[in-house]
Parts: C-alpha cells; structure tokens; sequence
C-alpha cells in the first residue's frame, strides 16, 4: 500500500504545475477562455511542446505514460490552473484511436499536439445517423455541446446504431461538416456539429465489427477519469483561496474564519474533498485493472462523488467569500462555474448513481 | 500509487481470517451479527480468547504483551475482526488506560495493572464526563483532595462522573479530579485509578433511548483512594487525558462495522419486498443504499490513506476528526436505511428479542426487532469521544489554522 506517486509522474507532474503557475495566470486563462477562439493557440503549443499529452498515452500509441494514475496527475494539474485548452478532446479522441488500431498517423499527430481533437459523442435533436453507401457512409444529423468544436481539426464521431455503434474519424474541413460555434459559461469553446450528407469511406471506421462498445467505452472511461482528476485539481485551489479568505477577511474586528459558522463549513468541505480524492484514487487504479466491471463502478462512483462534491465546494466558496465569491474579476468565480459544469459533461451526478447501481446487479 | 496490501500484508490478513474461523465461537459472533445483548461474562470469554494468543493489547509494546504489530496491521485486525462479527474489544483497560499507563505510568503501576489488563482480573471503566463536563470536558468538577487519614496518605474524591459505559461491570474507574481549583481549568486535573468497591461509590444505571443498560452515573462520596494510585504527576492529568484522546485513532472510522452492517442491509434488501418487488430493486431506495455504498468505498481509500501517512511516521492527528465525522456519519446512514428496510416492522418493540438464546416468535420478519435499537442506539456515535462539532472545531483550528 503507498499512496505517493511514482518520481516520475511526480516530476511530471510538479512540472506541469509549475509551468501553469508561471505562465499561464487568471487573466492569460480567460483573455482565451472567453475568447473568440474559446482557447489560446500559443498556449496549447507550448503546453503540448511539454509532452503533456504523451503522458496520457503509452508507448504503443507513442506516449511514454497513460495509466490512469498519468491521467489522473495531469488533469489534476489543468483543473489547478482552470485550463481550458483541448486536453480532453486529445485524450478521448485519441484513446478511441488507440483502442482500435489503424489511423496511426492521426494518432500521432493528436500525441504531439500537432492535430487538435474532438470526441463527438451526445446526440442533438437530431441525431447522427450513418447510411451505407457503397463501402462507406453517409454521415448525417448533429453532435450536441461539442467541447472545443470550433479548435478541432478531426472529430471522433460516435453513431449509435442496432447492435454495436458505429466509430468514423471526420475531417473538420470535410464537405458537409459545420460547426455551429458558441462559448460555455465557464469559459471555453464549444459546438453543435452538423454532418449534412457528408461521405466517408471505409477507411473512415475506427475499430471493426463488434468492436465499437469498447472503442466508445475507452474514450468515455478515459475522459471520466480525466473530468474527475480535473475537478480535484479545480477544488484544490479553491479550497486554498477561500481558506486564505477566511484568514484575511475581517469583520467585527476579527477575521471572519474565526467564526464557528463559518469554520463548520468549511471543515465539511474538507473532508468532503478529501472523499473525492480517495474516489479519483479507486477511479485511478481500477482504470488500469483487468475487472472490466469494477473499473466501471469505479468511474461510475468517481464522477458521481465528483458531481456532488464539486457543485458543494463551488457554492461553499462562492457563500464563504460573499460578494467578493460573485465577481467576475475574482479566480474563484470562474473555478466554482468550471466545477458545477463538470457534472454537465459525460453524465451527471444522477446518471452515474443510477449505472453504479445497475452496474452492481449485472456483476 | 499502489492500492493493494503487500505479500506479507495479505499473508497476515489470512492468518488473521484463519484465527476468527477457529477461535472465535460461533455463539459470539451469532450474538454480534444479529444485534443482540452481550453479557460480561461473552466479553470476558472473547478477552481471554485475544488474550491467549497474544492479540488483545495489539497496539501495546512487546514489552509490556503487546504483538508487535504495524499500523497496517493493527488495522487490517480491527476491519477483519468486525467483518468475522467478532465482540469489540472493551476499550477502557486495553486501549484507553493501557497506553496511559505506558507512557506515564510509573515501573511499579505498569507492572501491576497491565498484566490485570490483559488478564481480565480488572474490568476498566472511564470517568471522564460529568453532568456539567461534556464537550467542555476541563470544565470538570469532581474533586480530590489530598489528606491523612487513619495515618495513611490518600485522596478524597467527591463528585459526580456521567455515561460511564458498561460501568455496571467494572472493578476500577480511571478518573479525571480537579486537584487545585485554584488553577486555569486544565492545570488543575489529575488523573487517578479507583477502586470501585471503595466505600462511597454509588452506581446508577442510566437507561438509554433504546431501553437498553449501556451507562451509568457514578457518585462519589468521601471515596479515599490511595496517593499510589494518582498517575504520573499531581495536576498534570489533562495532558495524560489528551494523549488518551489522540491515541490510536486510526480505526476511528469503523470502516469495518460499515461494511458488516452494508453487507446485511443488502441481504436486507432483497428479502424485504416494496411494491411487490425487493426491497432493492426500488429505484428511491436503491439509490440510498448506492449513495452511501459510495461514500463507503471512498471512506476505506480515505482511511488507509490516514493509515499509509501515519505508518510512514506522520501522526495521525486532526486527520482522525475527519474519519471519526465521516465515518460516524457512514455508519448512521445505514442503520437508518435498515429500520427503513423492514418497513412497518421497524415498530414492534420486542426487548426480549435482544436477549441471547431468544426462542420467542419473531413479530414480522428475523432481525426485525433489532433494527430500530440500533439505529437509536447508534446516534451515540456522532456524540461520544468527541462530537462531530467538536471534531470540527479541531479540524478547523489543527488542519485549516483558522
């Protein structure tokens, strides 16, 4: 038993956290946040140049880390400085890529960062169908909230279908993709992606017949764990601002942590912070087990600790500053949004309770 | 990263499955699983039975009986032995004065008390809270003072200790007496060993919410105690107190309970039918029982955590507060979705139920009766040794520095 990180994922990650600290403030994070591009393009290219994406990969698929613990320190450390450029699309696209097989050359593109990605997954009103035609497909209806839609150059497009869905790699600047473009509101870019008749051919198909589940599966496994170390990481340097609040904030002559109410408060938060942690630690490890069930479970009870406990550290802080909680000038504001609208991504609070229970029947 | 036992760990864990299988009589454990009453005489047989092995005092040094164990150790025994429904062990002797006697004690008190200890020849009981001494437990009021009488040196204690649990039992209480009103109110406490037999000692039971005789009061009237008696030094009692508190806390969370007690409301669950379909299978009541399933698997990794960093040498400290709230607050839950479980069959109070070898019909269904006493019986734990408040405030003065 050892809780500590293995030397080189604490170098990577100490790395990266201080790589964040220097260079990438508050006001350099939301100058691209809400920003046309919804992200910063120098940015991303220096944080890529780091390896950071390597890291959520193995040596297979050309990375030198991608356990669940790499992902988990990593995420860790964006959620810590808000970041809001693609990370996840690299990393569920690409593990989708990396599930399959083929497509090698994208795939290294996306690990060095050179290739930015979107995993296109939750159907719009109208969903994405694909009709055979020929030996290929055309891809029609509208991929909903696509996260950093706007910054990628190839989606990963999920079709649900009878039986196994299907997994095609569509070019953004193929003949009938558009993208409806819009901002989230905790800062970032987004949109709907439209396939208007677009035409693939068969070389489009991630994975082979029978193999789309688990394709689907290892990106959205991915990106669970990822969310969820995101979302520690964003509590981590909310709960330190808002105790350096409580010290420095005086009122009635005292500073106002001195208050039982408010100590109270803020002791739950910790110890509600510190379950999490522990469920992104069991979500970690069983990412790398062999229980496919258990792994399941794992990320299931992960997302769902992460979705109730975000939405309680956000409107904890935002209430233990006051005013000061509610100005868009002030970090934590933009930390308390981004983790609420975590439990917005891959499934809610409820959703994930809901298959923790229906994952313990079929086990 | 690493969330498995080691070899070694895993062996020792099998050993100690190996013992509960062997040693531990099935009458116990049948006692323990279904809720039911233990009598003195079942805690001292269960005592002797640690004992013989070596296994009771399993924090104490080797020196003075103690196994030797790690910290790992000692907390996969106390998860194991909830797991096997083995009796706890009563803490007062073994885990509470042991330690003290240990470390303050003098060569002569150790030598005399801790083999008793382990032996049983004294069952321990504490007095520590008083009516008017809870929470603000310096607050206490209960008086020695120190005269000749008949030419030998003693204390002369007069005063009122409250909730001293399974004190009906004991043939000691270690107290905590105000020697120097005079002083601030923590500089003025000692720490002394009495006999219960002493003339003086009145003890009056307490019935507690579920019917049950866990606590008594106990009065103390012009008791004389021995000046050997008096542990380390006169007025310096509220640090021995304190070490007391903070020792070995480790287990505070009861993961061990929790998960004894989740795994028969789930056999709970599918027996007991709503809707005509099981229990478990309702969507409202599933979604309980998953909430807290969580909170359980995130609480073992929490622990062991607090367990890791205190085996590596931190101390374990203010992080118990958090065990010890979550943990408590865990455990709650489920004995609350137990009584929920059997429905209207929550409500017949059947106290004879409780008593071992029971042969009566059961009103509703098997382990109905006990359900309801033991989820009121259960709201001690978010009171005693220490109350969530209070391990809130520690949390906020020790880990926030608020």
């Amino acid at each position: 038993m050892n809780f500590e990180h293995s030397d080189d994922r604490r170098m990577l990650a100490d790395t990266l956290v201080r790589a964040l600290r220097d260079g990438y403030p508050i006001e350099t994070r939301n100058a691209g946040a809400y920003g046309e591009a919804g992200y910063d393009p120098a940015v991303w290219q220096q944080l890529t140049e780091l390896g950071i994406v390597s890291a959520l990969f193995d040596e297979a698929a050309g990375g030198f880390g991608g356990s669940g613990f790499d992902i988990m320190v990593v995420f860790e450390a964006l959620g810590r400085a808000l970041v809001v450029e693609p990370f996840l699309g690299a990393l569920m696209a690409g593990r989708a890529l990396a599930a399959a097989g083929g497509h090698d050359a994208v795939l290294a593109r996306i690990v060095s960062g050179e290739t930015i990605a979107a995993f296109a997954h939750e159907d719009a009103q109208a969903p994405v169908t694909a009709t055979p035609d020929g030996d290929g497909w055309t891809l029609s209806g509208t991929k909903a909230v696509v996260h950093q839609a706007g910054a990628a150059s190839v989606f990963v497009v999920s079709v649900e279908q009878p039986g196994d869905p299907l997994v095609l790699l569509v070019p953004a600047d193929a003949a009938g993709v558009s993208v409806r473009r819009y901002s989230v509101v905790e800062g970032g870019g987004a949109g709907e992606v439209t396939f208007d008749g677009v035409a693939l051919g068969p070389d489009a198909r991630i994975g082979t017949d029978g193999q789309g589940r688990a394709v689907v599966d290892a990106a959205i496994e991915a990106g669970l764990l990822a969310l969820s170390a995101e979302a520690l990481g964003a509590m981590a340097f909310v709960k330190e601002a808002t105790l350096g609040y409580l010290r420095d904030r005086k009122q009635f002559g005292v500073p106002i942590g001195k208050f039982q109410a408010l100590q109270h408060r803020m002791a739950t938060v910790l110890l509600e912070i510190e379950q999490a942690q522990s469920a992104v630690i069991n979500a970690a490890a069983a990412f790398d087990g062999d229980d496919a069930t258990a792994r399941a479970r794992a990320l299931a009870a992960a997302k769902y600790t992460i979705g109730r406990t975000g939405a309680l550290v956000a409107e904890e802080s935002i209430q233990l500053h006051g005013g000061i909680g509610m100005t868009w000038e002030y970090a934590v504001s933009h930390y308390a949004k981004r983790l609420v609208m975590i439990d917005h991504q891959l499934g809610d609070e409820d959703h994930h309770l809901q298959r923790y229970i229906d994952l313990a029947k079929a086990a | 990263m690493d969330l498995s036992f080691t070899p070694d760990e895993e062996a020792f864990r099998e050993e100690v499955r190996d013992f509960f299988r062997e040693k531990l009589p099935a009458r116990l454990s049948t006692l323990v699983r279904e809720g039911r009453r233990l009598r003195k005489a079942d805690m001292e047989e269960w005592h002797a039975i640690l004992n013989e092995r070596g296994w009771l005092a399993n924090h104490w040094p080797r020196e003075w009986g103690g196994p030797g164990w790690s910290v790992i150790q000692r907390f996969i025994f106390d998860n194991e032995s909830a797991l096997a429904h083995a009796p706890r062990v009563v803490p007062f002797g073994v885990n509470m004065l042991g330690p003290v006697l240990i470390k303050y004690g003098s060569e002569e008190q150790k030598r005399h008390w801790l083999p008793r200890i382990l032996d049983g020849s004294d069952w321990w009981c504490q007095g520590y809270s008083e009516p008017g001494a809870g929470s603000d437990l310096a607050g206490l009021n209960t008086t020695a003072v120190r005269e000749t009488r008949d030419g030998r040196e003693v204390y002369v204690v007069n005063g009122q200790k409250t909730w001293t649990t399974l004190g009906q039992h004991a043939d000691m209480i270690f107290c905590l007496v105000r020697t120097d009103p005079a002083a601030k109110k923590q500089e003025g406490i000692s720490f002394l060993l009495i006999d219960m037999k002493t003339p003086g000692i009145e003890v009056r039971p307490i019935t507690l919410i579920d019917g049950e005789q866990e606590v008594n009061e106990v009065f103390f009237t012009d008791v004389e105690v021995p000046v050997e008696n008096l542990v380390g030094t006169e007025n310096d009692g509220w640090t021995y107190a304190k070490y007391l508190l903070t020792y070995e806390r480790t287990n505070i969370a009861g993961v061990g309970f929790s998960i004894a007690s989740f795994e028969q409301l789930k056999a709970v669950a599918r027996t007991q039918t709503k809707n005509g379909r099981p229990l478990a299978d309702d969507p409202l009541f599933a979604a309980r029982m998953a909430r807290v399933e969580i909170d359980l698997a995130n609480m073992q990794t929490t622990n062991l955590r607090v367990v890791a960093a205190v085996a590596g040498g931190g101390a374990p400290g203010a992080e118990s507060s958090m065990l010890k709230i979550k943990g408590t607050e865990i455990r709650q839950e489920i004995t609350a979705l137990t009584r929920r479980a059997y429905g209207s069959y929550a409500a017949p109070y059947v106290p004879e139920a409780l008593e071992a070898g029971w042969n009566g019909e059961p009103v509703g269904p098997d382990d109905a009766a006990t359900a309801s006493p033991s989820y009121f019986n259960n709201r001690k734990l978010s009171i005693f040794g220490g109350s969530n408040e209070i391990q809130k405030n520690i949390i906020s003065k020790a880990i926030l520095g608020l």
